[in-house]
């Protein structure tokens, strides 16, 4: 566990993490105004298409991004495969600060934000019939759950630190989380389950909106497995990344069977879909759809092409190949909900929806916030394996 | 096979089936409330006149509408913040037709179903409305309403979600909705929704040349308490109303919910199976380190 | 005052006029041709074809009616019913307007008749019963039906005056006892087929029937007809159409009781049961007999449709106008509003984004592919 992590220290302001801060601050002057003026000055969403961006990628796709934690923590705690357990830190860190970004794009996105405590507290006024309350209270619990299992981090730190009190506070409360530790993993695991699952099960409710190559009764189970997917895409992708950025050894063994992980529940995700699609009767218009063709096949192409290229040898070799073949699996998965949510989403006639640009800077700016705040953790606290001091001459 | 592989697709397997396990009766099709008011727009009737646009605005205190006709007057072209029933035109040669369209207030309502805190809900007399107090401005009612029916104030930094409440307020107090007030040719009819029915069925019967062969709300969707009558020549879906089958909105998803989460078996068991394996592995590893 | 004799001889050049110049007939002359809206050149052809003693001879019949036509075409003053007969038409029989009454008006009648068969306008006012032979109306000892048949079958042109004549008027409402039927119908039943005009109204708008006279008259040819015979310069558009509270209608003001602040205001009589929106007439434009503002909706009053058939005497008078198929003006909204424009600003910058973060992924993805060799080729350097 703890023996393993370093922190990686370093200049935590250097020249890129200025420029994202600029854009978190862009992004945080937008939000006042958003709060200041409503929804309508900042957003380009309107009567036809209430949801966005905003919604489709910082809280759908972006909770989908911060699966990795998820499917580590599947492969590690579950099928008890120790080899992994390296990447289980920063899955966790992804997914803590994925989770609680998509938490702020949502105190952001809902118009009557001064009523939103009111969804964990009033559970008298619950409506026990939506998917979205489902969701809402799921991802509360999740992100609570998360940061819970960031503790360990902050706490190591402590105990062994210089403050004495601190260092007996962290000891004890260690000692403490140890035992309940199994429960909240295990809740960990249940609580994506749930609540990915019912992200897509809050589009069948949109019944004739969504079009027929997206909506479906099995819509659940079909966002379950590309979540899961997505989260070993995740991993592969942010662990390569870091590697490279800051000069260390690719974990290549390991990912690639990552990868193999990935392609497998890729081709069921595939094979559900395309079988749905028959069973429903619709295969025809995977053709005749026009612009929605187009982005089917773009989709299709996003999940089989890494599936398939997963089990080349010269891809399994090389990280750089790896790293391909996850951004491709994550851009499909993105592509994904952005269809299900947005681009198939057809609210009748006469209706369109682009994002705004304060509606772009925004969500970039949030993106900055979580790509800032991932840097500094990986920097101050002991998340990435540690290993033999960075190689000469790499980027950093 | 390696051993993760397999009991990861039997996860896979078994979540599927939970899925597939569709409960056909959790989700039973709910009737009317025995007082169900409605209101019944006979398409052949209406002049077009907007005397209930007028009134409905005074009614509910709406702002003039900024944003169609790039602003110049009042004149809502569309469901909006500003207008919570708009009559538009349908132009066909020889068959042109009116159409006002607002809130449905279904029988079984996808924005009832969708609301997380309650906001929307079926109150007095089946008339679906909105409370602020409880309502966080998410939208997701707007998303699901196969009408497109609840509307949001974009422009307000505190914004309501603005759609028909059948003059609840008005309703209590004995009195008409503005609409059906004001209608001087009793287009826009208000009143016991089992008479409208039975009205609208009755005008079908007595002037077949003149109506559209069906009473457009009966079954739809699952049954809406606004009921349309339209011209002979005239579909509803020229009017712009879609077709939906009989099923209520809410059924799939109430379906898919109930299979995977009837009685929270499927959480729960997961749970404890998930905390046994994790406990025995626990306590196996603490006996190796001993 | 002019004073008229009617003499034996139908055809009259002029009556006994007391001092009328030339300039002073033509400027009636002029009058008439203003209110046929023609050009004041055609003024001049009005006045040969007058000066050349061509004018036509005018018989003019009543049958079940109340004389308000007539009551109305008194009341004119462009031109005035006295130039009108006495310089403009040879008025050679009206029952109600001659000094002459029995034996001597039904010879002015029959000589009028044979004087110019086949050149005669005739008239008629009120409208003809067919039940039991049609005993319901008679003159001099003839039913009204034999009186049709005999004076239209010999006419140059007929013109039916009022809504009695042109469709059977308020005697033929439920249940028509007398079976009370308009001229066209009379005349197809008898199969007598003349040039017909209807100028239905109740009564009808005496300036439609002098425009019509005239330019048959001046032109010698009737003015273009609907498929009623109704002329279209007159009946050509419904009274919703140009009515002056049509405002008040679009924007859903109405008047919902008489006397109360919608109605003291001039709103929209829709409510209170006007039929403008289904009746054909011109009264928004030409207001009775002069006197302006004098026509019901002017003076707050519904429309009671009383020039159409399916309207007046039929449909109660504040009952609302059923309007089968309504003519949305282009203003109204469709069933499906219009898509609003991207703008470009964001697609530039979604676009730029979008093409950045992948152009980066790619750009990343290689260095890592190179850095990866790089790394295996150091691992296999050093054996690890």
């Amino acid at each position: 566990m703890s023996a393993h992590a370093a922190p990686i220290g370093g200049e935590l302001w250097t020249r890129p993490y200025k420029f994202l801060a600029a854009l978190a601050s862009l992004g945080f002057l937008l939000m006042a105004w958003r709060y200041l003026q409503g929804l309508g000055a900042t957003t380009n969403l309107n009567d036809g298409h209430p949801w966005g961006i905003w919604i489709a990628f910082d809280v759908v796709t972006g909770t989908a991004l911060g699966c990795g934690g998820y499917a580590v923590a599947i492969l590690v705690y579950l099928l008890n495969k120790g080899k992994y357990h390296p990447l289980v830190r920063s899955g966790i860190l992804t997914s803590a600060l994925g989770y609680s970004l998509a938490g702020l794009a949502i105190a952001i996105d809902v118009g009557r934000y001064w009523n939103i405590y009111r969804v964990q507290f009033f559970f008298w006024q619950w409506n026990l019939n939506s998917a979205l309350l489902e969701v809402a209270l799921c991802v509360t619990v999740y992100v609570g759950v998360l940061w819970i299992e960031m503790c360990p981090v902050v706490l190591e730190r402590w105990r062994d630190g210089a403050n004495p009190s601190l260092k007996r506070f962290a000891s004890r409360t260690l000692s403490v989380l140890d035992k309940f530790m199994i429960y909240i993993v295990a809740l960990a695991v249940l609580l994506p389950t749930m609540h990915q699952s019912t992200l897509g099960t809050i589009m069948i409710l949109a019944g004739h909106k969504v079009h027929p190559l997206w909506q479906t009764p099995f819509l659940p189970l079909l966002f379950l497995l590309s979540v899961c997917g997505m989260g070993y895409a995740v991993v592969v992708f942010e662990s390569t990344l870091s590697s490279w950025l800051l000069g260390r050894k690719f974990e290549t063994t390991m990912l690639s069977a990552l990868a193999r992980i990935m392609a497998y529940i890729t081709f069921a995700f595939l094979l559900l879909r395309i079988a749905d699609l028959a069973f429903r009767g619709v295969l025809g218009l995977v053709f005749t759809s026009g612009y929605l063709s187009f982005f089917f096949l773009l989709e299709m192409a996003l999940f089989l092409a890494p599936s398939i290229m997963a089990f080349q040898a010269r891809v399994a070799a090389n990280a750089g190949h790896l790293f391909q073949i996850a951004m491709m699996l994550l851009l499909g998965g993105a592509l994904y909900r952005f269809d299900t949510y947005l681009v198939a989403f057809n609210p009748g006639p006469g209706r369109a929806y682009f994002p705004a640009v304060p509606e772009l800077f925004i969500t970039i700016g949030l993106v900055a916030v979580e790509i800032m705040a991932y840097i500094y953790f990986i920097r101050r606290f002991a998340i990435l394996p540690a290993e033999a001091p960075a190689k000469a001459g790499k980027r950093g | 096979m390696e051993p993760n592989r397999r009991t990861l697709f039997k996860m896979i397997g078994a979540a599927g089936a939970a899925v597939a396990a569709r409960s056909a009766s959790a989700h039973e099709t709910p009737a009317p409330p025995p007082d169900a008011a409605g209101l019944l727009y006979d398409a052949t009737r209406c002049i077009g006149c907007k005397a209930c646009m007028v009134a409905c605005k005074e009614v509910n205190n709406l702002a003039s509408d900024p944003v169609s006709r790039g602003g110049l007057y009042d004149d809502p072209v569309t469901l909006s913040a500003y207008a919570k029933t708009v009559v538009k035109a349908y132009w066909k040669e020889g068959a042109n037709a009116y159409v006002k369209s607002q809130c449905m207030h279904c029988i079984d309502p996808a924005c009832v179903n969708a609301c997380m805190m309650g906001a929307l809900q079926k109150r007095a007399h089946g008339a679906v409305t909105w409370d602020g107090s409880r309502c966080i401005g998410c939208r997701y009612c707007a998303v699901v309403c196969p009408f497109d029916v609840p509307k949001f104030e974009w422009a307000s930094a505190f914004p309501k979600v603005v759609k028909c409440e059948m003059c609840a307020p008005l309703v209590a107090k004995g009195e008409l909705p503005a609409c059906a007030r004001v209608c001087p040719r009793q287009a826009t009819v208000y009143g016991k929704y089992t008479d409208l029915l039975k009205d609208a069925h009755n005008r079908l019967k007595t002037e077949p040349d003149r109506y559209f062969p069906k009473v457009y709300g009966e079954h739809d969707g699952g049954g809406t308490q606004v009921l349309y009558l339209s011209k002979a020549d005239v579909s509803f879906q020229d009017l712009g109303l879609p077709a939906l089958g009989d099923d209520p909105v809410p059924q799939t998803q109430q379906q898919v919910q109930e299979g995977i989460y009837r009685g929270f078996i499927a959480p729960i068991s997961l749970y404890a199976g998930m905390s046994v394996v994790l406990w025995r592995r626990r306590t196996q590893k603490k006996e190796e380190n001993a | 005052m002019t004073e008229f004799e009617a003499g034996k001889n139908g055809r009259k050049t002029t009556g006994r006029r007391a001092g009328v110049e030339r300039r002073d007939f033509l400027k009636i002359v002029t009058m008439a041709a203003a209110s046929l809206g023609l050009p004041a050149a055609e003024a001049a052809s009005i006045a040969k074809g007058v000066a050349k003693g061509l004018k036509p001879s005018v018989i003019w019949l009543h049958f079940q009616e109340c004389t308000g036509c007539t009551e109305s075409l008194l009341r004119v003053s462009h031109p005035g019913v006295a130039e009108l007969i006495l310089d403009l038409v040879s008025l050679d029989y009206h029952e109600t307007l001659f000094a002459a009454a029995g034996y001597q008006a039904e010879d002015a009648l029959h000589s009028a008749m044979s004087q110019n068969p086949g050149k005669y306008i005739c008239v008629v006012e009120g409208s003809i019963p067919v039940n039991e032979n049609g005993i319901y109306c008679k003159v001099a000892g003839r039913t009204a039906l034999d009186i049709m048949k005999e004076v239209g079958s010999n006419a140059g042109a007929i013109i039916a005056i009022g809504s009695c004549a042109s469709w059977g008027g308020v005697q033929s409402s439920g249940p028509n006892p007398t079976g009370a039927k308009g001229v066209p119908e009379i005349l197809k039943m008898q199969g007598i087929s003349k040039p017909v005009v209807t100028l239905p109204g109740c009564p009808a708008n005496a300036y439609n029937f002098l425009g019509v006279a005239l330019q048959y008259v001046t032109l010698g040819k009737l003015p273009s007809l609907d498929a009623l015979g109704r002329p279209m310069f007159a009946y050509g558009r419904l009274v919703h159409s140009v009515c002056p509270r049509r405002a008040h209608f679009n924007e859903g003001r109405f008047a919902q009781k008489f006397g109360d602040e919608g109605h003291r205001s001039g709103y929209c009589l829709y409510k209170l049961g006007c039929k403008g929106p289904v009746t054909h007439a011109n009264c928004s434009v030409q207001h009775f007999d002069d006197v302006v503002g004098a026509w019901p909706i002017g003076i707050g009053h519904p429309c009671v449709g009383c020039t159409e058939k399916s309207q007046a005497f039929t449909v109660p008078m504040f009952t609302t106008a059923d309007i089968p198929n309504p003519q949305p003006s282009w203003l109204f909204p469709p069933v499906n509003p219009n898509r609003a424009p991207m703008s470009p600003m964001s697609t530039g910058v979604g676009g730029l984004v979008g093409g950045a973060l992948l152009g980066a992924g790619l750009m990343v993805s290689k260095k890592i592919t190179s850095a990866a060799k790089e790394e295996k080729k150091e691992e296999g350097e050093h054996g690890a």
